[in-house]
């Protein structure tokens, strides 16, 4: 079995399916893309994987286990780690407690050796914290340390959150608009950071995005979403020439003003 | 059986009061999502205001109505630009401890400059007669006092209804509780559809305060305290931010209340009604009336 | 990079704690502390104990709890039943009471955590209420004339010991990954769940421990007072407590033992004038919230390193 299979996964809001018989199936290494105009379902999607919406129907396995009914928290420990649309830092908190707290999963001592004090916190801290500083050196958040997560540009607090949910050593890794907000420059240079990252940590990822082009560019597989509904799944090329895919681009555009979700 | 109409009739009474003030916590949270927990303090400003209408300015009972509300409803409007206004785009927690700091201030400013002493409206401000009732074959008695209370309280939910319903004032209100950014965009003035929901709520606690002041015929700086929070309670059970809930929170907890006290024990009475208060929240989070929404994430 | 354990830091910390204890001692054995200023420093170390717990829930893991005063009447009557009733020893009756208020954070938490601030902040009001109430309905306690004739065990060397261990193991607890845990749920509880944070074992755990030692403080208050009433622990006094923590800075260990600190102080001068100084406190309260709500100190902490840095003495790396 795939390491991330759904089946007819459907969720509601007050009688409208946002997300509706979506079946994904994704293969452990792969990057997959998934795309479609706004208020399609991708947000919700993730959600749903991520325990933070439970699905009014249908199945989620990972590494075939059953996601359904689970805590994010649990998901979490499972092995799927997540970014936010609209960035969710801890906004009060150095960029490097940001990344020490997912490391939290992975501490090796409890609470009564942290209060006595006893040599497992100290070594469990250095640990966390080597790996932390590694981690910031790789997505390049060093020099903003101890820096305020709030003041950091939003190029970059867009990577700490990548970083963040590295630290929390998942399997599968969901992206939810990554490069949203940057400049050109700064998206190929994400998006080659994203690959690398995947090689370098044996990763699977599931990547929203915007921009065509760009999801074209690195992507193996995409699946398209249209109203909660998969309309198409393929290859790049194959998307790209997709009737019903470019129906559902160009037929939005005409009237794109109305509903696009209320998110900020 | 006719204890328990009786209480009923009690708890009519008490419950009228308690949904105006709940009322007003309500408004306040549908609009700002904030616990105005200094509100039971303004219904005792209200309570004292219409004392001194009646007991110096010699008027009657009805100026003294009039002349409270409008006084309270400033005093909502000014502890809300002073205290809540400057917090708006802080932390929740922020404008919460700040409400709690202005209910201290008006229950110990008023303790200041009031004494603490307890004090009762002259009599014969209103006609108080027993009023024998049959029901059922089952004889109660009812206070015209009691019925004057359960009028008010009506007529003012209808006012309510029909402000909140029928008048672009409240349809402002329904917007910015709605979405107060969309409201903006849309050319609501969002600050002052704010005040005017404090000087609504504020003008019902007035109304509450002057009532409560002459059920229990008594007056004092911390009178506010309990009633206040037992309303919370009320608007909690029915559904915060509804103003139906309110009204079924506050006769709901009225009756509940005299009934506790009437079969049971009064000494229990603040605690069951607190447990009574968990036990709803952990059933149904958004009370009685509410409707449960997933978080938009 | 492992950290120094014994560094000069912590001597220099260690060292200071110690002397304040012996000096209190001396003044005390040598009779220059008076009577009135007895009581004041113990209700120091009584408060000082409750904003540093309650600091763990609201300014730490950002549940806004309205019901210390219930924990801390838990802890004085649980011990105070031991010692006056049951003849137990004190420090048998001390933990009994703390755990006794724990298993009561335990049992408000579990089921209200899901309950989100406002509605928490009102359940842990009613649940204070509860509390009160049952105790003013049980007449093996006194009802509400309360129990009087509580032995008078604590004592300096009590209060102190106390004192140190709540701020020493709320320390080491916040500047742990279970600490962070709880910071996290303050900043964005959401995005704490999706980092694998059980947010709700962690909240529950917030209030178990700031429980425990709210129940600590309010067997030191029983035992020292001698009288303990239902109505010593009304929603008021858990106001109070919000009070030293929101002054001394949400999220500051520093900032609520220094708070705490001024408020007994301004209690101890404003004694007579109980309504006025509650005015002051009101008006204290709105004022630091509009204009500087992040308190006294913020949720920075005073340390020995930046003190000494800024005295221009030492320029050695600071740990954090
Ligand atoms: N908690 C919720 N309550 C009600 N409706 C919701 C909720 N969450 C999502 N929706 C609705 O579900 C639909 C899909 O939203 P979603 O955020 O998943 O879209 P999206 O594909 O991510 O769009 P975008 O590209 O704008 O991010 C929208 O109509 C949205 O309003
Ligand atoms: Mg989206």
């Amino acid at each position: 079995m795939a390491l991330l299979v759904t089946r007819d996964l459907t969720i509601s809001f007050g009688g409208l399916a946002a997300v509706a018989n979506v079946n994904l199936s994704l293969e452990t290494g792969e990057l997959v893309g998934l795309i479609g105009p706004n208020g399609a379902g991708k947000t919700t999607i993730f959600n749903l994987l991520t325990g933070v919406y439970r699905p009014s129907r249908g199945e989620i396995f990972f590494d075939e286990q059953s996601l359904v009914g689970l805590k994010p928290y649990q998901i979490t420990r499972k092995g799927i780690a997540r970014t936010f649309q609209n960035i969710r830092l801890f906004n009060d908190l150095s960029v490097l407690d940001n990344v020490r707290i997912a490391y939290h999963l992975h501490a090796s001592y409890g609470v009564t050796s942290a209060i006595l004090r006893l040599p497992s916190f100290h070594h469990g801290e250095a640990e966390i914290l080597a790996e932390s500083e590694k981690l910031l050196q790789i997505f390049k958040l060093a020099p903003y340390r101890n820096e305020k997560a709030r003041n950091l540009p939003y190029g970059e607090q867009r990577r700490l959150e990548i970083a963040r949910a590295l630290a929390a050593k998942p399997k599968l890794l969901l992206l939810d608009e990554p490069a949203a907000g940057m400049n050109p420059q700064e998206t190929r240079e994400l998006m080659e950071l994203i690959n690398w990252v995947r090689q370098e940590f044996g990763l699977t990822i599931l990547l929203i995005e915007h921009d065509m082009s760009l999801v074209m560019g690195i992507c193996e597989r995409i699946y398209v979403l249209d109203y909660g509904r998969v309309i198409a799944e393929g290859p790049p090329e194959a998307i790209r020439n997709n009737e019903r895919v470019i129906e559902a681009y160009l037929g939005r555009e005409v009237n794109d003003n109305a509903p696009q979700g209320g998110e900020s | 059986m006719a204890v328990f109409f009786q209480q009923i009739i009690n708890g009519l009474s008490l419950g009228s009061i308690y949904a105006l003030i709940a009322l007003g916590y309500t408004m306040v949270y549908g609009i700002i999502q904030l616990i105005n927990f200094a509100h039971g303090d303004i219904m005792m400003a209200g309570a004292y205001i219409a004392f001194f209408v009646v007991v110096y300015l010699k008027l009657n009972i009805w100026w003294a109505f009039i002349i409270s509300m409008i006084g309270s409803a400033l005093l909502g409007v000014i502890i809300e630009r002073v205290a809540y206004k400057p917090l708006r785009n802080a932390t929740r927690l922020a404008p919460l401890i700040t409400a709690i700091g202005m209910s201290l201030f008006l229950e110990n400013g008023g303790l200041m400059v009031l004494g603490t002493d307890i004090r009762s409206y002259p009599g014969g401000l209103i006609t108080n007669a027993q009023l024998p009732l049959t029901l059922f074959g089952i004889r109660l008695t009812a206070t015209t006092l009691q019925l004057l209370i359960l009028a008010i309280t009506i007529v003012m939910m209808i006012i309510l209804q029909y402000i909140v319903h029928y008048t672009r004032a409240g349809k402002a209100m329904r917007a910015v509780s709605y979405d107060a950014d969309a409201a903006r965009l849309m050319g609501i003035n969002v600050d002052n559809t704010i005040s005017l929901t404090f000087a609504l709520g504020s003008a019902f606690a007035a109304v509450a305060g002057i009532l409560l002041g002459l059920y229990y015929n008594n007056i004092q700086p911390l009178m506010g305290i309990m009633p206040g929070l037992k309303a919370f309670v009320a608007a909690v059970i029915g559904g915060i931010g509804l103003i139906p809930g309110a009204m079924v929170g506050g006769f709901a907890l009225g009756i509940f209340e005299t009934m506790v006290s009437g079969y049971w024990s009064s000494n229990l009475r603040d605690p069951i009604v607190f447990l009574l208060l968990i036990l709803i929240l952990l059933v149904k989070p958004a009370g009685l009336l509410g409707k449960n929404n997933t978080e938009k994430v | 990079m492992i950290e120094v354990r014994f560094n000069k830091k912590n001597l220099i910390v260690l060292a200071g704690v110690i002397l304040i204890y012996f000096l209190v001692y001396g003044l005390q054995a040598v009779g220059v502390i008076s009577a009135f200023q007895e009581i004041n420093l113990m209700m120091l170390g009584i408060n000082i104990i409750l904003a540093v717990s309650l600091n763990l829930i609201v300014g730490f893991t950002g549940q806004l709890a309205l019901g210390h005063a219930g924990f801390m009447a838990v802890g004085a009557y649980v011990a105070a039943i031991l010692t006056t009733n049951l003849n137990q020893p004190f420090p048998v009756a001390l933990l009994a009471g703390a755990f006794s208020a724990a298993v009561a954070g335990i049992i408000i938490g579990l089921p209200t955590l899901r309950l989100r601030g406002d509605y928490l902040a009102i359940a842990t009001l009613g649940f204070g209420e509860i509390i009160r109430g049952a105790a003013n309905n049980i007449n093996y306690i006194g009802g509400a004339a309360g129990m009087i004739g509580i032995p008078q065990l604590t004592n300096w060397t009590w209060l102190y010991v106390m004192m140190v261990l709540t701020i020493l193991v709320i320390t080491n607890f916040i500047n742990s990954t279970h600490g962070r845990a709880c910071v996290a749920i303050r900043e964005n509880e959401i995005a704490a769940e999706t980092m694998g944070i059980n947010t709700t074992y962690y909240k529950v755990l917030a209030f178990a421990m700031g429980a425990f030692f709210a129940g600590i403080a309010g067997a030191l208050y029983a035992h020292y007072f001698y009288l303990i009433q239902p109505n010593t622990f009304t929603f008021f006094r858990s106001f109070d407590i919000l009070v030293m923590v929101v002054f001394g800075g949400l999220g500051s260990i520093t900032g609520s033992i220094i708070a705490a600190a001024g408020i007994t102080f301004v209690n101890a001068a404003l004694q007579d004038l109980a309504v006025l100084r509650m005015v002051i406190y009101a008006v204290l309260l709105i004022i630091i919230m509009v204009f500087r709500p992040q308190g006294l100190m913020g949720n920075k902490e005073f340390t020995l390193d930046r003190w000494l840095k800024k005295r221009g003495a030492v320029s050695g790396p600071t740990g954090n």
